[in-house]
């Protein structure tokens, strides 16, 4: 494999990502010997997002190495591995992001490694990602770490998946084995649930990371295969918002307050308009789902009270709508006593307050949960004190089934019974991505002991049970 | 300020500059609602003046309620401090200058060997965060700009030494961050750790966003050393082997006067900028930073010692 820096590369109608195109998030995964940095290396090379002094510096160390013989070749993997102890033990520790943009749209790339600490990489990957790209080896077709992966990215409810057969060169480009693999991916899929809960689609490719067939360009050695390319389907698959046909928003609207903007007189607006601000109050935050207008009625959290919406604020201008992921300010009608943490959600469309759910936790600390811990959990902007009451069992990833379980370690995705400190309007995590879902963190030492997904909330606090009271953290 | 065109290519869909200014704000927001004292390292550089600016979003039509605070090594371009200066007097906004000099002159740091000074920034970087109690700092750093840097955090955590461990960061889940810390920690905060260097012209031209004038093509006396061209000053003179001429460049990064570089260049306009960017076949920390040079892993040790 030889290349060569082409710095004419790039001309001026190259000039791509004028900021007004979509960006799309999406992740890869795959067991250590899929070739996944190649793939990666690939990707960003291919489409010339790597620059000649980053190519320069890789090639220099290729060759100190001795990659690639006499053959000039590119080890793509010291492209991705950004630390001095990975480039030395020529693994891949952390997640690492990339940018790199084509004229269709713009792309961030989480780098998950699949070794060390798989599932706390592959939740960090997947938890933004609009599409996860699954790497496995042609030669071996799919094994327990593919399914496991796979069941990850269920659980998680990635919108997109593409398994990137890699590999296709060393079978010779031979279309019954390849058939054979795509035939044992679609069954492992399907029996996961990947992408037959309504939430997603599955794409198989046959590739080679090395050689480049199918990744940037349509291989001509693969004629059995009529689909797109990797990079091709990464250019036309939709972003994770939810949409319908026509474009709007299906999930409900939730703003998680993140702050009331009170400035009190102390305004960065003209002083000749600072009069007009001086009762200004909003309230501060980023759409979670769905979408917002002005005239609107909204109900909020804790509370349970409704109001009409008489404005939307971004820096200054009036807004007639605002919708996921919008970082807004919203006015009110009626004065309520709304505080970080609060939910305004559109009417009649938050689920009754409780103090108890089911979830599914992905444990990623090293440290083993122990039965009743006291932990803190954030939701959305709400962080309170909770129990974990009680482990009901753990997910055998390689069938997502469910076996006994009173603890959980490292790597873990177990099922817990949780009590929280405070009423909230729990969603579960299938209706609802962002509001489904929370972090569990060590009351002390503040380390992120788990992600985890709510799968049914508990009885509804009844009337009078002291709503709002319990014990808010302060930060 | 200046409407903000909230262009989206399909109904309910925001552009990419869009979407990467709400989540900025966002991340700005929940950074000053979780801790007591946060800071923003403000040099006058590009990218903190993008964050300043959508700090001054985020809290519209309130002031920025986040104290601003700037490691000068005394070899600082002087257009730069004094546009640092006037943009933080727009804003109304407390600025705080922790200062190198003051360290080498009572002996706490030692002048290096070649003269670059941007390594030094780190002790007086962490007494001035000791000293204001921050318990959180925001900074515009962003992944795109280093292999190391591509793999931090958002928000990232610091023990009292300032110190990065990259083997043991907290997993970022969804959006939402943990900023839990305990006493003599701090975190930094990465707002446009998503963006890439043409994202940050875009926006600057989108938005109007004034910079110091040397990221403008200009004439300035240099001479070479590093394949990079260097300005001559008082504090980066020419060697006797070296030739000063006088060159149309501009600036892509902006940091200390004797490791930073300038690079050829006709684009006097911020749409110029953008189609240089856009164009360009080399990383900005790769053509124009001397300190980043020194290893391929330079930008990691720094950033283990506390830097930013």
């Amino acid at each position: 494999m030889t290349l060569t820096i082409d710095t004419q590369a790039n001309t001026a109608d190259d000039i791509v990502a004028t900021g007004e195109g979509t960006l799309f998030r999406f992740a890869t995964a795959g067991s250590v010997d899929d070739g996944k940095s190649t793939l990666v290396g690939r990707l960003l090379h291919d489409s010339k997002a790597i620059l000649a002094d980053q190519l320069e510096a890789v090639t220099r160390t290729s060759n100190e190495r001795g990659f690639g013989g006499d053959s000039g070749g590119i080890d793509f993997a010291l492209l991705t591995d950004g630390l001095r102890a990975e480039r030395e033990q020529g693994i891949t520790i952390d997640v690492a992001y990339r940018y790199f943009a084509t004229p269709a749209r713009s792309f961030i790339l989480a780098d998950c490694p699949g070794h060390v600490q798989y599932t706390r990489n592959m939740v960090t990957g997947a938890t933004t990602a609009d599409a996860v790209i699954m790497l496995i080896d042609a030669r071996k077709g799919v094994l327990e770490q593919t399914r496991r992966h796979l069941s990850v990215v269920a659980l998680l409810r990635v919108p997109h998946v593409i398994v990137a057969v890699n590999k296709i060169d060393l079978l010779d480009y031979d279309e019954a084995a390849y058939r054979e693999v795509e035939a044992s991916v679609r069954l492992v899929t399907a029996e996961l649930g990947v992408g037959s809960l309504g939430f997603g689609d599955v794409h198989v490719i046959p590739v080679s990371a090395l050689v480049g067939d199918n990744v940037v360009d349509r291989s001509e050695r693969t004629p059995w295969y009529d689909g797109p390319s990797l990079l091709e389907l990464l250019e036309t698959l939709t972003v994770i918002d939810d949409r319908d046909a026509s474009g709007r928003a299906t999930e409900a609207f939730r703003l998680p307050v993140q702050l009331v903007l009170r400035p009190q007189g102390a305004v960065s607006v003209a002083p000749e308009l600072a009069d007009s601000y001086r009762d200004y109050r909003a309230y501060a935050g980023q759409v979670a789902s769905g979408s917002i207008k002005v005239g609107d009625t909204v109900s909020v959290e804790p509370g349970g009270g409704t109001s009409t919406v008489t404005g939307i604020d971004f820096a200054g201008v009036d807004l007639d709508e605002a919708f996921a992921p919008q970082s807004i300010a919203l006015r009110l009608a009626d004065d309520l006593d709304i505080a970080r943490g609060a939910v305004i959600a559109a009417v009649d469309t938050l689920p009754p307050v409780t103090r108890t759910l089911e979830a599914d936790l992905f444990w990623l600390d090293p440290r083993p949960l122990a039965p009743g811990a006291r932990v803190l959990v954030k939701f959305g902007t709400t962080l309170m004190q909770a129990l974990i009451s009680d482990v009901t069992g753990r997910l055998d990833l390689t069938t997502l089934g469910v076996e006994p379980a009173t603890t959980l370690a490292v790597n873990d995705i177990g099922q817990a019974s949780i009590r929280l400190s405070r009423d909230l309007p729990v969603e579960r995590y299938a209706q609802n991505r962002r509001s489904g879902a929370f972090l569990v963190i060590h009351p002390q030492d503040g380390a992120t002991l788990a992600a985890g997904i709510v799968t049914a909330p508990g009885e509804p606090t009844r009337a009078g049970d002291g709503s709002g009271a319990g014990s808010e953290v302060s930060p | 300020m200046r409407a903000p065109p909230m262009t989206t290519t399909t109904a309910h869909r925001l552009s990419e500059l869009n979407v990467l200014e709400s989540e900025a704000i966002h991340i700005i927001r929940e950074v000053v609602a979780e801790f007591e004292r946060p800071v923003l390292l403000f040099s006058g550089g590009k990218d903190s003046v993008v964050v300043l600016h959508l700090a001054a979003k985020a809290f519209w039509p309130g002031k920025i309620p986040i104290d601003l605070l700037h490691v000068d090594t005394g070899h600082n371009f002087p257009e730069v401090l004094e546009f640092r200066d006037k943009t933080v007097a727009a804003h109304g906004v407390r600025l705080t200058v922790a200062k190198v000099e003051d360290y080498i002159s009572d002996g706490r740091l030692a002048e290096r060997a070649d003269g670059t000074r941007n390594p030094l920034q780190t002790l007086p970087l962490l007494d001035a965060i000791a000293a204001g109690r921050h318990d959180a700092v925001f900074g515009g750093a962003r992944r795109d700009e280093d292999k190391a840097r591509a793999k931090e955090r958002i928000l990232s955590l610091r023990d009292e030494f300032g110190q990065w461990d990259p083997r043991n960061q907290r997993p970022e889940l969804w959006n939402l961050y943990n900023g839990r810390h305990t006493v003599g920690q701090h975190v930094r905060a990465f707002p446009i750790s998503n963006w890439t260097e043409l994202n940050v012209w875009r926006y600057i031209e989108r938005e109007q966003i004034e910079l110091p004038p040397l990221y403008y093509a200009h004439e300035r006396e240099v001479y070479r050393r590093d394949n990079m061209w260097r300005a001559v000053s008082p504090v980066s003179p020419p060697r006797a082997d070296e030739t000063v001429e006088t060159r149309t460049v501009r600036y892509r990064t902006v940091g200390d006067m004797s490791c930073t570089g300038a690079v050829d260049s006709l684009a006097a306009s911020v749409t110029d900028v953008v189609r240089e960017v856009g164009v360009s076949t080399i990383t900005e920390r790769g053509a124009t930073r001397a300190d980043d040079r020194i290893s391929e892993a330079a930008m990691e040790d720094r950033k283990k010692e506390g830097y930013f």
